[in-house]
């Protein structure tokens, strides 16, 4: 399985490398998504932009309040926690379950957003945080919201001249409690279905809740419904389970050949459950 | 020093280990590179094929004078459908080879195979083995889609049924795999312009089959072409199957007169390599009130795909699942339809157990589901029908020479300390959590010859093995060998064995495979056979050559040849210290053959051929497992086998073997899957979509060995390459279904995946509810 | 032949190659540099039989191009026995018959170097989650982890 052939650039810069965007390139950050698509020929990117010269996109700095990370960091840098707090935990839990060491070592979380796998662990988590980034193409540079940056499978609000320079993510203050739990067939794989969760506690009852589902859909989805139910509510199992119930019925999952609806959604029951259970 | 029984270290090792070994994608510099186009589509009939200008493309128009693998079965039911190397006319399965592209590099044929077009009128897809009766020929103008119909009956089985106290029935659905040697298929076919021969370096388990079948349908003769099997990155069966495109490669370089290669890759692998085990059976028995099973009556339906794998044909998985399904149970009115359908899906070839998974799973079930329906114990419900009187002459004609069933049982349980699981079951029921343990207990048949293969009525009967050994002046033996092992750690097993009778260390023992230019003609590895058979004839030869040696020494030490001993590399008188270097008597009798007795042949060579009729290896297997009710997933927690394979040449290989099966085996039960969908399109082609299970996925497995020792093989061995793949499944879905049992969930279809579990604890959930 | 020169440095030699941007690095190292321990397997990033180290770290060779890698050091299983001593991973695989086919070991034993070396004394749990990176066939892994826990406590004394 060979990739069709394409004309292969490696700009220094961000600007240089935006220059080289449009409808026929891709930008090759970890290739841990993107090659196996090429060596399928499912992807056929007439132009790779490959962005792993440019260092100013590996890097990982921790503000006041926001975290800048930069496209091209790995997820491995993510394993040990970057900063004492929530975050940091939340960003553990998930980079642990990103495939395996050697996919770790590579691939990259711009990429990994960029890519938009429903399916993919740090797209549930920049949607459960509320998160933005920040993509620069030839006209300079826009911010995107985490909430309208997801479109569809593989489908994101980039556009084919712009790549992703920055992710922000926001600092948790030491209230919050963070969960996350995903569903997958073996070891490392891609989950089915995976759930995060961000709780801002008074003591052992709810202030605020976000909970993300992943996996279920074309996008990772926000449990709005959830969230409401969840405010103001006392974090027992009894509530736990009963979230975890309605989390099932808000989604309408997808079908695949390794899940049905039906199925999907006892795992949405079971990983929303699980997250909130393990929140900590 | 004897080296038999010792896990000495395998000499195959360092050079695997050091990436010096050759696998056949090692050997493609100074070769063009070929790609195929498939079908795209299940079935139809071929309107055209265009290629764009310049491409040096072929199909079966260009593939003149070239014949069509068409294995036979010397059976009135048995349905011949021809497979035409490139497909001709129609197409009969997704991914069927329709054409071959010769490039420069792999990248570019595929560059070139993407650009030709094959032109198809779609037709609908025959799928599934329900279409067995279809008034629609998967294959127009063929006589039926049931290509093999094997039937049995003995006794008075109706009688049985009639009288019983309990009659029991159960469907068994086995859903189709593909034995994923790391190492995909592949060929080499280099063309010799001094004599014109190929050699063809193959990724296979049978060379010298293969170079027989290719000559033959590429009719050239046979000695024209050379075939080497180097390297093997795994066969599991899959590699013991012409695949057409190995001919097609050597027909290009003898055309082309240049050398050209296949490598194939992983989605071609998925997609048009042989699959396997796409079974359904009901099977019932009668049992009387005290558990004794009188009657089994079995409707078994395998899909065997669009064409015959050759040699052994489509009939392998239904004719094997029929004359087996008693397994190790003792029960003579016995009564069996098996059929064979073919259907417009990749071909089958067997699988590392072939149908004896499916079986043996179904009679575990069996065992367990009417255990439970007659308030007995599962493993006193086995004690009371298990073979256990030797030799055991079965309802289907089948000797089974001495066993340890019911032993290897009782041993498995007392490892498993049945009591205190069932103890701490009751402790995490009460917490929400299942476990559960399952037994599985089951025969192997293995290092078969001739006179078995025979019976199936075979036009290619395999079975004999044939081995030359010779010793060279300095002492030292080449043994040259007909199987073909990849994998099984057998240059290192038979320089034990040939050592031990020359009394030699097995470094002085060269064994030479794989290539037919340098062995005798031989089936190649696979059916466990090669320890038993190539063995036993290693043996003979050796024994000749020790006697030879015994010979020459008794004359040169004045000494009657009885009383020499050959050990440590010398000929002794036993009892004295009288003795000659083994080498000298080597030297002696290359270079001073003057000197032997007369008309004694020069040097030092031995024959010998062994073709048993062959012989049972057993074993227990016990899985526990957890179920996540909320899931469906099942972990292995653990997993014990109590085996029985006779005499163990290398203790250290034998365990690697039962380790390897075991975790194919669970693979099966849990996680691998062909999918279809109802156009005939192969959903499953990557192994994001398939999945063989990673370290994580398999618990570490405890075995433990008996020892029977019959004259059946007369190593003392017996085969046990599939025994892990035969009885895991089985283990493990008895094991859900204890765990679950409180809830009334039982399985009986595999792979038992988290969804498939998860719905069938859902349905017991809402019948609770309801 | 290829639109781009390159200088791939494998085990400390270097090779001056020509290779089109679409030869991945593991095809480059089998086809370019006659170094062809490093197996392929999959092609789609899972099975880790192509596992080479890139500046010390485990790698899919697969899923990289060999344009990408000038002025990295690739370390590939050929490199590992040195002036005929077999590596201690090489030495436990033989000992403890972590290997029967042989096709996924060169990609075991670099992911083995790669993620001791980081970490020369992990638990078995972490064991475990490094050896989940790569498929066997063959040996049903329990010997390959008593092999790598092996050669692991070696290297450490």
């Amino acid at each position: 399985m060979k990739p069709a052939p394409f004309t292969y650039h490696a700009p220094a810069t961000v600007a240089e490398a935006a220059a080289l965007l449009g409808e026929d390139a891709k930008v090759l950050a970890g290739g841990q998504s993107l090659v196996p698509a090429m060596n399928f020929r499912l992807a056929r990117p007439a132009t790779i932009v490959d962005i792993n010269r440019i260092r100013s996109l590996d890097r990982i700095d921790v503000g006041a309040e926001i975290v800048t990370v930069g496209a091209m960091t790995r997820h491995r840098r993510f394993e040990e926690p970057i900063e004492p707090g929530p975050l940091g935990r939340l960003l553990a839990m998930a980079a642990h379950k990103i495939g395996h060491l050697p996919i770790r070592v590579r691939g990259t979380m711009g990429g990994s957003l960029a890519h938009a796998d429903p399916a993919a662990e740090w797209c549930s988590i920049f949607r459960v945080l509320d998160g933005r980034l920040v993509a620069t193409g030839p006209e300079g540079s826009r911010v995107i919201e985490a909430s309208g940056f997801f479109d569809t499978v593989f489908t994101t609000a980039i556009r084919p001249d712009e790549l992703i320079e920055t992710i922000e993510l926001p600092r948790l203050a030491d209230s919050y409690r963070v969960g996350f739990a995903e569903f997958s067939r073996r070891a490392g794989d891609f989950a089915l279905v995976m759930a995060a969760v961000v709780l801002d506690m008074d003591g052992e009852t709810v202030r605020t809740a976000r909970l993300v589902v992943g996996g279920a859909a074309d996008v990772p989805i926000r449990l709005e419904a959830c969230e409401a139910a969840l405010a103001g509510q006392s974090l027992t199992s009894d509530t736990i389970g009963e979230i975890a119930d309605l989390a099932a019925e808000s989604v309408t999952p997808l079908e695949d050949i390794h899940a049905s609806v039906e199925y999907r959604r006892d795992l949405i029951r079971a990983m929303t459950r699980r997250a909130m259970a393990g929140a900590t | 020093m004897k080296s038999v029984g010792s896990s000495i270290r395998r000499r195959e090792d360092p050079a695997l280990l050091t990436g010096r070994s050759r696998f056949t994608a090692d050997l493609t510099s100074e070769t063009l590179a070929v790609a195929f186009v498939r079908s795209p589509v299940a079935r139809g009939i071929i309107t055209g094929v265009e290629a764009p200008p310049e491409t040096l493309v072929f199909t079966s128009e260009d593939l003149t004078g070239v014949g069509s693998i068409e294995p036979v079965l010397h059976r009135p039911d048995y349905v011949r459908i021809p497979q035409p190397l490139l497909a001709r006319g129609r197409v009969n399965f997704v991914g069927e080879p329709v054409a071959v592209v010769v490039a420069g590099s792999r990248a570019r044929a595929e560059d070139l195979a993407e650009q030709t077009f094959v032109d198809i009128e779609m037709e609908e897809p025959m799928l599934g083995a329900e279409v067995a009766y279809s008034a629609v020929r998967t294959h127009p103008g063929s006589v039926s889609n049931v290509v093999v119909e094997g039937a049995m009956s003995t006794g008075d089985v109706d009688r049985c049924f009639a009288e019983a106290a309990e009659v029991v029935e159960i469907s068994i659905r086995s859903r189709r795999q593909n034995a994923f040697p790391l190492e995909a298929r592949g060929a080499v076919a280099t063309f010799d312009p001094v004599d014109g021969r190929i050699t063809l370096h193959a990724s296979t388990q049978m060379p010298h089959v293969l170079r027989t079948a290719i000559a033959d349908l590429v009719d050239m003769p046979e000695s024209d072409l050379r075939v080497v099997a180097p390297a093997v990155g795994g066969g599991f069966g899959q590699k013991m199957a012409l695949p057409s495109e190995y001919a097609v490669l050597v027909w290009l370089a003898r055309h082309l007169e240049s050398s050209v290669s296949w490598i194939e890759d992983r989605r071609e692998n998925f997609m048009s390599s042989f699959h396997s085990r796409d079974q359904t059976y009901v099977v019932r028995a009668a049992f009387d009130a005290g558990g004794r099973m009188q009657a089994l009556d079995g409707d078994l339906a395998c899909d065997v795909g669009a064409y015959s794998c050759f040699p052994v044909t489509w009939g392998v998985e239904p004719l094997m699942a029929m004359g087996e399904l008693p397994g190790p149970y003792d029960v003579q009115h016995y009564r069996v339809r098996s059929i064979g359908v073919t259907t417009n899906t990749c071909p089958m070839s067997p699988y590392r157990g072939v149908s004896r998974p499916v079986l043996t799973l179904a009679m575990e079930r069996l065992m367990d589901v009417a255990a439970r329906r007659m308030g007995m114990d599962p493993l006193e419900l086995r004690r009371a029908n298990l073979v256990s009187t030797f030799p055991y002459r079965s309802a289907t004609g089948v000797v089974y020479d001495e066993g340890s069933y019911v032993q290897s049982m009782d041993e498995a349980a007392r490892h498993v300390d049945l009591t205190g699981f069932r103890a701490r079951q009751e402790v995490l029921r009460r917490e929400g959590r299942c476990i559960g343990i399952g037994f599985s207990v089951f025969s192997e048949r293995t290092g078969y010859g001739t006179p078995t293969f025979a019976a199936r009525s075979m036009e290619i009967t395999p079975g004999y093995e044939v081995v030359d050994l010779s010793m060279d002046p300095s002492g030292r033996v080449e043994l040259r060998i007909g199987a073909s092992p990849h994998g099984q750690g057998l240059v290192t097993t038979l320089s034990q064995l040939v050592a031990d009778e020359l009394g030699l260390e097995p470094v002085d023992v060269r064994v030479i495979h794989g290539d037919t230019d340098r062995t005798p003609y031989g089936w190649g590895t696979f059916a466990s056979r090669s320890m038993v058979i190539c063995g036993g004839a290693s043996q003979l030869a050796a024994q000749a050559m020790a006697g030879r040696i015994r010979s020459i020494a008794g004359s040169m030490l004045e000494a009657s040849p009885a009383d020499i001993v050959l050990d440590g590399g010398k000929a002794v008188v036993a009892g004295t210290d009288q003795g000659a270097a083994i080498g000298d008597i080597a030297r002696l009798a290359h270079h001073q053959s003057h000197r032997l007795e007369p008309g004694a042949e020069p040097g030092l060579h031995a024959r010998a051929s062994y073709d048993p009729a062959g012989t049972f290896s057993n074993a227990c297997h016990v899985a526990v497992v957890e179920v996540d009710v909320e899931t469906g997933h099942v972990t292995v927690e653990r997993f014990v086998v109590v085996e029985d394979a006779g005499l163990l040449v290398n203790p250290m290989i034998v365990d690697g073997q039962i380790a390897g099966g075991v975790t194919q085996g669970i693979a099966n039960a849990l996680f691998e899957e062909i999918v279809y969908d109802q156009s005939g399109n192969i959903l499953t082609t990557s192994l994001l979509d398939y999945l063989p299970p990673t370290v994580s996925e398999i618990p570490a497995i405890e075995i433990h060995h008996l020892e029977t020792i019959t004259d059946a093989s007369i190593t003392g061995a017996k085969g046990l390459g599939e025994g892990g793949t035969i009885g895991a499944p089985a283990a493990v879905l008895n094991a859900i279904s204890d765990a679950l049992s409180h809830l009334g969930v039982e399985v009986f279809e595999m792979p038992a995946t988290p969804e498939r579990v998860r719905a069938a604890i859902r349905r017991a959930e809402e019948v609770v509810r309801g | 032949m290829g639109d781009h020169t390159i200088d791939l440095t494998v085990n400390g030699t270097t090779h001056s190659i020509d290779v089109e941007a679409r030869m991945t690095l593991a095809d480059a190292l089998r086809e370019e540099c006659g170094l062809t321990g490093t197996h392929l397997g999959c092609e789609h990033g899972v099975c880790g039989a192509c596992t080479v180290l890139m500046d010390g770290q485990p790698v899919r060779a697969c899923l990289v191009f060999a344009v990408q890698c000038e002025g990295v050091e690739i370390s590939t299983v050929e490199g590992l026995a040195r002036d005929g001593q077999l590596h201690p991973l090489q030495q436990a695989f033989w000992d403890h018959h972590g290997l029967q086919c042989g096709f996924c070991t060169p990609g075991f034993l670099m992911l083995a170097v790669g993620a001791l070396a980081e970490n020369p004394d992990p638990s078995d749990e972490e064991m475990i989650e490094i050896l989940s990176s790569n498929l066997c066939r063959c040996t049903g892994y329990q010997n390959i982890v008593k092999a790598v826990k092996a050669a692991a406590e070696h290297m450490r004394s």
